[in-house]
Order: C-alpha cells, then sequence, then structure tokens
C-alpha cells in the first residue's frame, strides 16, 4: 500500500534537495550592491506612501465563504463518482441518492444568488 | 528492492529533467509563436534559431542581484517561489507519459507514481501553488502584490468548483480516480466525445489555474504592473516563472489524460507493440500534449483580459451551473440508458 | 468583539506605470479595489513650452510645436501654422494646403493606430499593439520620405511646406491606402468585437454628452458621447470643406453612448474616413507650384491677438497668440485637447475598478507631452 508513495516521498527529497542547491547556488554566485533605496518596496517609482500591510478590504469575502461550503460537497462527489457502476448493480437507489444531494446543493446556489451573494458590494 | 529503487529514481530524475528542458524550451516557443502571431522574428541571435536562448536566460537569472524589501516577512518571502515551484514538479508524477516497457524482469510504467487518488493528488497539490502567489504577494509589502495576491485567492474560488464537478463525469464514466485507469478506459474512445461539455469547463478552469492569459489577473501588467512577483527578482522571480510554466506543461498533460486518451494511439493497440509501441505511445503523448501547449501561447497572444468580477460571474454564474448539469446528465444517463 | 473596520488603500498609479501612457500619476484611493478618489499629478514632462515661445520667433517655434503631442506632430504644426497665417493674412497655395491636409490626415490615423494600439494593450491584448504599430511604420515611411524625419517634422512652415512631395509619394500614398483599408477589418475581427474585449470595456467608463461638454472633452471622446461636433466641418478650416466625408459620431452599438467601447470604436471609423480624405487630397492634388513661395523671410506681425482652433487627433487644439508687433510672440497659449479631457478623469473614474479606471485612461488617449508641455 505504502509503496505506492515511495516514488513520490522520493520525488519530495528531490525536488526540495534542488530547490535548495539551486537557491544556494543563487547566493553565492549573485552580486551585492545594495542600497536603501532597492530596497524599498517598488510604488511605480514615488516613495511609498503607507505600510502595504493595511487592513484589506476583501469585496468577495462571502463568496469565499460559500465556496468553501461548496468544495467540500465537491469532494464528497468524488467517492460517489468512484462506487457509482459497482452499486447501480444493486439498485437505482444511489442515483436518488446523489440527486437529492445534489438537489439540495442547487437549492443553495439558487438561494445564494438569489440574496445577490455572488454579486460585489 | 535496489532495482526498485534506481528505476524510481531513473523515472524521477527523467520527469524533472524533462520538466526543465520542456519549461526552458516552452518559453523560447512562447516568445517564437509571439513572434509569429505579431509578424515579427522572435529571439534568434542567441544560438541558430534562438535555440541557445534559454540557457543564456537561465544564466542571466542566476547571475542577478537578488533583493528583499526591507519591510516584507522575510520567511514567508523566501518561501513563496518555492511553495510555486514544488508542487509544480511534483504534480507531474502521476500522470502517465506512456504505456510502460518490460525489462528487468518487470513491468516499467512510464509514470513515477501509480497511485490510486491520482486526480485527486493533482488538485490538492496544485492548490498549494495558489498559497504561493497569495503569500508572495502579500509578503513583499507592496500594494501591487497585495492586490496581485488578493486577486490570486479571488481567482481560486472562481474556477475550483467548476474544475473539480466537470472531472465527476469522468469518474463516472470510469470509476477510477487512477490516471491509469482513466487513459485505458478510453481505449477506442476518448472522453471528450463522451464529455464535450465537461471539457470546455475543464478546458476555462485550467486556464484560470495557471494564471494564464485571459485569466491572468494575478499578474495582469497593464493593471498591477507585475502583480504577486513585483517585488521578485533574480532567481527567484524565474522560480516563479519556472513553477507557471511547469503548470502549463502539467495542465496540458492532464487535459490529455483525461480527455484525449493520454497515451493511446488512435487505432493501434500500443500495448501489443513491445519497445515500438512504448516509443509509440510516449510520442502519442507528447504531441497531445504539445498542441494543447500551443493551445495556450495562441490563446495568450490573441485574447484580452478578463476583470476579476467578471471571472467570479463566469466561474459561479455559468460554468457552475453547467457543470452540475453535466453531471446530473452524466449519472441519468448512465443510470437509465 | 471589537468592530474591524477595513482602511482605504492610497496607491500611486505612476509615474512609472504601464497604463498610464507616459508619466503622469494617478494617485488614487482605494477601497478594495474600488477606486474611492483619484488625484492626477502632472508635470513630469513640463518643459516650459509657453514661456519658451516668448523668446523665439515664429518660425523657430514650429520643432516645439511638434515636441507637445508627439504622436501627431503634423497636426500640431499644421494647428500653429494656421494662427500665425491667420495673424499675418497670408494666402497660401493650393498645393501647400492640400499637401497639409494628406499630412494631417495621415497624421492622424498614425495617431488613431497608437491609440487603438495602446488602449488594446491596457485591456491585455498585445497582438493587436504590434499590427497598429506594423501599420503605422508605413506611414512614418511616407513622412520620412517626404520630411526625412519619422516622429517629429519640422514640415509645415508658416506660408508653405519645406519640401514638395518627392518623386513617387502621390503613388506610394494610393499603394497605402489601399493597403490599409482591408486592415481595419483585422482590427474589427482580433479586438473591436471581441467578446471579452466588449466586457471589458462597453458600459464602462461612461462619460454622458452633458458631463463631456462641462469638462470641455473634445475630439473623438466628445462624439463617443454623442456630440456631433468636429471642428473640421463645423468650423471649416483649410480645405476640409472640399471633400466628401462624415463625421463618425457613436452609436453605443454594443453598449451606451460615451462607453470606452464607442470612445475606441470612433477612432476606428475616424480612420477610414482620413483615409478617404486623403484618397481625395491625392485625386485633387494640384501640379507643381512653388511651396514656398508664399513663406515670408521674416515674420512681420501688426500689434494684436489671434486665438485658431483645428482639430487634433485628440480633440481641439487651439493657440491664442498675442503679438507686440515683432517678430516674437509677446505670448502664446496653447488649448491642449488632451489636458482637458484628462481634467474628466477624477469625476469619471469614482467608483470604478482598478481594471476599468485602466479602460478608461486607455480609452481617452493622453499623450503627456502635450498635457504637461
Amino acid at each position: 500500500m505504502l509503496g505506492e508513495y515511495l516514488p513520490l516521498f522520493f520525488l519530495g527529497v528531490i525536488v526540495f534537495g534542488l530547490i535548495a542547491v539551486m537557491l544556494f547556488l543563487v547566493r553565492l554566485l549573485q552580486p551585492k550592491r545594495r542600497s536603501e533605496t532597492d530596497l524599498e518596496p517598488y510604488e511605480s517609482g514615488t516613495t511609498p506612501t503607507s505600510f502595504a500591510r493595511t487592513r484589506f478590504s476583501v469585496k468577495f469575502f462571502i463568496i469565499a465563504i460559500i465556496f468553501i461550503i461548496f468544495d467540500i460537497e465537491v469532494v464528497f462527489m468524488y467517492p460517489w463518482a468512484v462506487v457509482f457502476k459497482e452499486l447501480l448493480n444493486i439498485g437505482t437507489f444511489i442515483f436518488i441518492e446523489m440527486l437529492t444531494f445534489l438537489g439540495i446543493l442547487v437549492v443553495g446556489l439558487i438561494y445564494v444568488w438569489k440574496m445577490g451573494a455572488l454579486e460585489w458590494d | 528492492m535496489l532495482t526498485d529503487i534506481a528505476i524510481i529514481i531513473t523515472k524521477i530524475m527523467i520527469v524533472i529533467g524533462g520538466t526543465f528542458t520542456a519549461v526552458a524550451y516552452l518559453i523560447l516557443a512562447e516568445r517564437k509563436v509571439a513572434g509569429f502571431v505579431q509578424e515579427r522574428y522572435g529571439p534568434n541571435r542567441v544560438g541558430i534559431w534562438g535555440l541557445l536562448q534559454p540557457i543564456a536566460d537561465g544564466v542571466k537569472t542566476m547571475l542577478k542581484e537578488d533583493i528583499t524589501p526591507a519591510k516584507a516577512n522575510r520567511i514567508i518571502y523566501h518561501l513563496a517561489p518555492a511553495m510555486v515551484l514544488a508542487p509544480a514538479l511534483v504534480t507531474f508524477a502521476v500522470v502517465p507519459f506512456g504505456s510502460g516497457i518490460d525489462a528487468f524482469g518487470r513491468h516499467i510504467a512510464f509514470q513515477i507514481a501509480d497511485i490510486n487518488i491520482g486526480i485527486l493528488f493533482i488538485f490538492a497539490i496544485t492548490s498549494i501553488g495558489v498559497y504561493g502567489v497569495v503569500l508572495g504577494g502579500w509578503s513583499s509589502n507592496n500594494k501591487y502584490s497585495l492586490l496581485g495576491g488578493v486577486r490570486s485567492s479571488a481567482q481560486m474560488i472562481s474556477y475550483e468548483l467548476a474544475l473539480g464537478l466537470s472531472v465527476v463525469g469522468i469518474l463516472l464514466l470510469t470509476g477510477s480516480l487512477r490516471l491509469n485507469d482513466i487513459v485505458e478506459a478510453q481505449i477506442g474512445m476518448w472522453n471528450v466525445f463522451r464529455q464535450p461539455v465537461a471539457f470546455m469547463i475543464f478546458l476555462v478552469a485550467v486556464f484560470a489555474e495557471t494564471n494564464r492569459l485571459p485569466f491572468d489577473l494575478a499578474e495582469s501588467e497593464q493593471e498591477l504592473i507585475a502583480g504577486y512577483h513585483i517585488e521578485y527578482s533574480g532567481f527567484k522571480y524565474s522560480m516563479f516563472m519556472l513553477g507557471e510554466y511547469s503548470n502549463i506543461i502539467t495542465a496540458s498533460a492532464l487535459i490529455v489524460t483525461l480527455f484525449f486518451g493520454g497515451w493511446t494511439v488512435p487505432f493501434i493497440d500500443v500495448t501489443k507493440l513491445g519497445h515500438l509501441g512504448a516509443f509509440l505511445s510516449v510520442v502519442s503523448f507528447a504531441v497531445k500534449t504539445g498542441f494543447f501547449l500551443f493551445l495556450y501561447l495562441w490563446v495568450r497572444w490573441t485574447l484580452p483580459r478578463f476583470r476579476y468580477d467578471q471571472l467570479m460571474h463566469l466561474g459561479w454564474k455559468i460554468l457552475l451551473p453547467l457543470a452540475l448539469l453535466n453531471l446530473l446528465f452524466t449519472a441519468a444517463w448512465i443510470t437509465y440508458v | 468583539m471589537p468592530d474591524l473596520k477595513t482602511e482605504e488603500m492610497v496607491v500611486q498609479m505612476g509615474p512609472q506605470h504601464p497604463a498610464t501612457h507616459g508619466v503622469l500619476r494617478l494617485e488614487i484611493t482605494t477601497d478594495g479595489e474600488i477606486v474611492k478618489k483619484i488625484d492626477p499629478h502632472i508635470g513630469y514632462l513640463h518643459r516650459c513650452f509657453e514661456k519658451h515661445c516668448e523668446v523665439l520667433n515664429y518660425h523657430q517655434i514650429i520643432p516645439f510645436v511638434d515636441r507637445c503631442d508627439y504622436l501627431a506632430a503634423m497636426n500640431n504644426e499644421h494647428g500653429y501654422v494656421m494662427a500665425v497665417e491667420k495673424l499675418l493674412d497670408i494666402e497660401l497655395p493650393p498645393r501647400v494646403e492640400y499637401i497639409r491636409v494628406i499630412m494631417s490626415e495621415l497624421n492622424r490615423i498614425a495617431s488613431h493606430l497608437v491609440a487603438l494600439g495602446t488602449f488594446g494593450l491596457d485591456i491585455g491584448a498585445i497582438t493587436p499593439f504590434l499590427f497598429t504599430f506594423r501599420d503605422r511604420e508605413k506611414i512614418l515611411d511616407l513622412f520620412e520620405m517626404t520630411s526625412g524625419a519619422r516622429l517629429l517634422y519640422n514640415y509645415i512652415w508658416i506660408g508653405g511646406v519645406a519640401f514638395d512631395l518627392p518623386n513617387g509619394f502621390v503613388e506610394k500614398c494610393f499603394e497605402f491606402i489601399d493597403y490599409f483599408l482591408p486592415k481595419l477589418k483585422e482590427y474589427d475581427d482580433l479586438l473591436s468585437y471581441n467578446k471579452i474585449f466588449i466586457a471589458r470595456t462597453a458600459k464602462v467608463a461612461i462619460i454622458p454628452p452633458a458631463v463631456a461638454i462641462e469638462w470641455g472633452i473634445t475630439g473623438p471622446n466628445l462624439r463617443a458621447s454623442g456630440v456631433d461636433w468636429d471642428l473640421r466641418r463645423d468650423e471649416p478650416y483649410s480645405i476640409y470643406d472640399k471633400f466628401d466625408w462624415d463625421v463618425i459620431v457613436a452609436d453605443g452599438r454594443v453598449g451606451v453612448l460615451g462607453d470606452s467601447w464607442s470612445r475606441y470604436y470612433v477612432r476606428v471609423l475616424e480612420m477610414e474616413q482620413s483615409a478617404n480624405i486623403v484618397k481625395q487630397a491625392l485625386e485633387g492634388l494640384p501640379s507643381d507650384e512653388n511651396v514656398k513661395s508664399a513663406v515670408p523671410r521674416k515674420v512681420k506681425t501688426k500689434e494684436g491677438s489671434v486665438f485658431f482652433r483645428s482639430e487634433n487627433p485628440r480633440g481641439e487644439l487651439g493657440f491664442y497668440i498675442i503679438s507686440d508687433g515683432s517678430d516674437i510672440p509677446h505670448r502664446l497659449k496653447m488649448r491642449s485637447p488632451a489636458f482637458c479631457n484628462l481634467s474628466a478623469i477624477s469625476d469619471i473614474g469614482e467608483g470604478l475598478l482598478i481594471s476599468d479606471l485602466v479602460a478608461l485612461l486607455g480609452s481617452i488617449d493622453i499623450v503627456l507631452g502635450e498635457i504637461d508641455r
């Protein structure tokens, strides 16, 4: 079972090793002639007027939350889809079941749509 | 056991080396295609036909000064490019790029890891790349990169649902998450003919996933100058670029695997042809992937960019209902027809 | 839980920003990505043009007029020399008028091509930019043939033009017109009617006609708002009344009147009209005459003042000259169209997204050389 994942483990190690080696090499090779203005954040050529990490207004916050709910429900569909054909031999129950689940999902989608949660501002 | 490990390491080396080479020449190809589309030459000074350009570019970025802005969040700032590049390199592991050969007394699949959760693995790993973009944008302490990072997350929540749902139809048909099973199920009939709607949704979503025009909102040069990687210079910048382009390769390979029969060759059963068959299967895979790589470049030099509320509109109000309908239709078809 | 408030962020857009078409600086206050307030800061390219004119004689001013709107130098020269000619009461040989109109209209096409290309670039379409510049090169070749320069010509002089048309110019110009008119279709296919392009520009950053007039917006931007006004027709100067052409007024065919798409498309159609004018002018071009016969050796003006306005690719270009009788203007004031067009941006731009602000800025087609002077 775990044998399947062994190559992935090796791959992970190699990739991270590669990136680390490259970053180290670059550190050795790069020129160092830093000045104060080099280190300033770029703001179209002017001196930055304020710190960038302000409490930023994210207009799509509600959509982001709805997204998380929907995304989890999508994940539920994966195991269902995989076993769908096998369980179909027993009866159409699995289809009806998912129909109900999808129905609830669609009602939810229509609800948030009509409530205007998918609009901005 | 040792042979096994040696084979695994060799495969990894081939894939990583191949990816890097492909990325390098994809960048050259992009500039050449741009030249072709725009009626100019593109790079042609370094080597014949500009073929050594990628090497020159690589050396150049390696030798550039690497700047960390004064008030940047240093740890995250250094980590972000690696968070983009590493997942991009890892995702290709589960994509089968050939039928495999029999050697050393065993069957060697042309795939690093043939795991039973193939597709989920890809979705899980590619999602990490978005964190790299968002955190890179946030940690730079630059307003433009912050906006770019926020846009990137907005983009992610727009397309990911449709992306996930469009694949479910294929899973219904195949009954497995393993990519090799999906490929083998397409011998004789490609999924694109069985699931055309899913293919269109997947194509759009995957363009958004890879941050390419018309969805390169996080970068959008004319609005946010360079977006999330505005402060990155030298090699860290090229890590973002390497990540972006290896994502494109993985995405093209994934489109081919899911919808265009992967390594299968139409009308020929390559599994019965031995080494020649294995070779043919790799060529078939490479040609199909190459076509989608070209499509990426073609689209980039043709279309303008979406606004990010329009992308959200597209994702939630068009692609998502469409994907749900497609899913419902597929399930009903399987059940009653 | 404490009341968490989001803050507004001040972002400097420019002077080094790909969408500001030069060195304009917009200080924008944003809430999320919604623009709350725009403060345009100009003057990065200020070179004291008007003050400088007070120490140059009338002939010497022409190269500096070139450098104001460097994308439409011929139109600028044309406007300026007509103002001086009005002051001097010079009668021009007809061939000179024809050459001037040909040059002005060719330059209008060249200028609009830059406007279209850069606007496409602002929306994210990169290829149209290269295509428009490919065609613009051909116009610049014609200019180079005539005046020796590709950007700043110093060609139209007071009372004449610097050189007569070279041999083969007329044929080459006809060739260009025949080549160019089908290309307009290419722009339509590639950009104008692209779904994404329409989504990004139609119904975006609308300038209603009343607002446009209030702010003194002129040129294609005004006609995009549905106001039927073109100096070439309504206050005919030079020989524009001899030609058969239409003033293009937007009809808001994919969005509404005065949106970014209308501003874009008015320019596309205007190029066609300009090409027609050039064609007619070439056909009616009087045969050889001395094009410098009316050029005064020394400009002798009467005391007094004159105002003359002409239609520049960007709008109404006005010159107000006060003369004290010497060969140096006492005061020269330039009414810059791009400056007036830009001034509306803080009013129109409020409440737009940053992406739309870029579309607005790109569609009003500013040239900073003229705004800052």
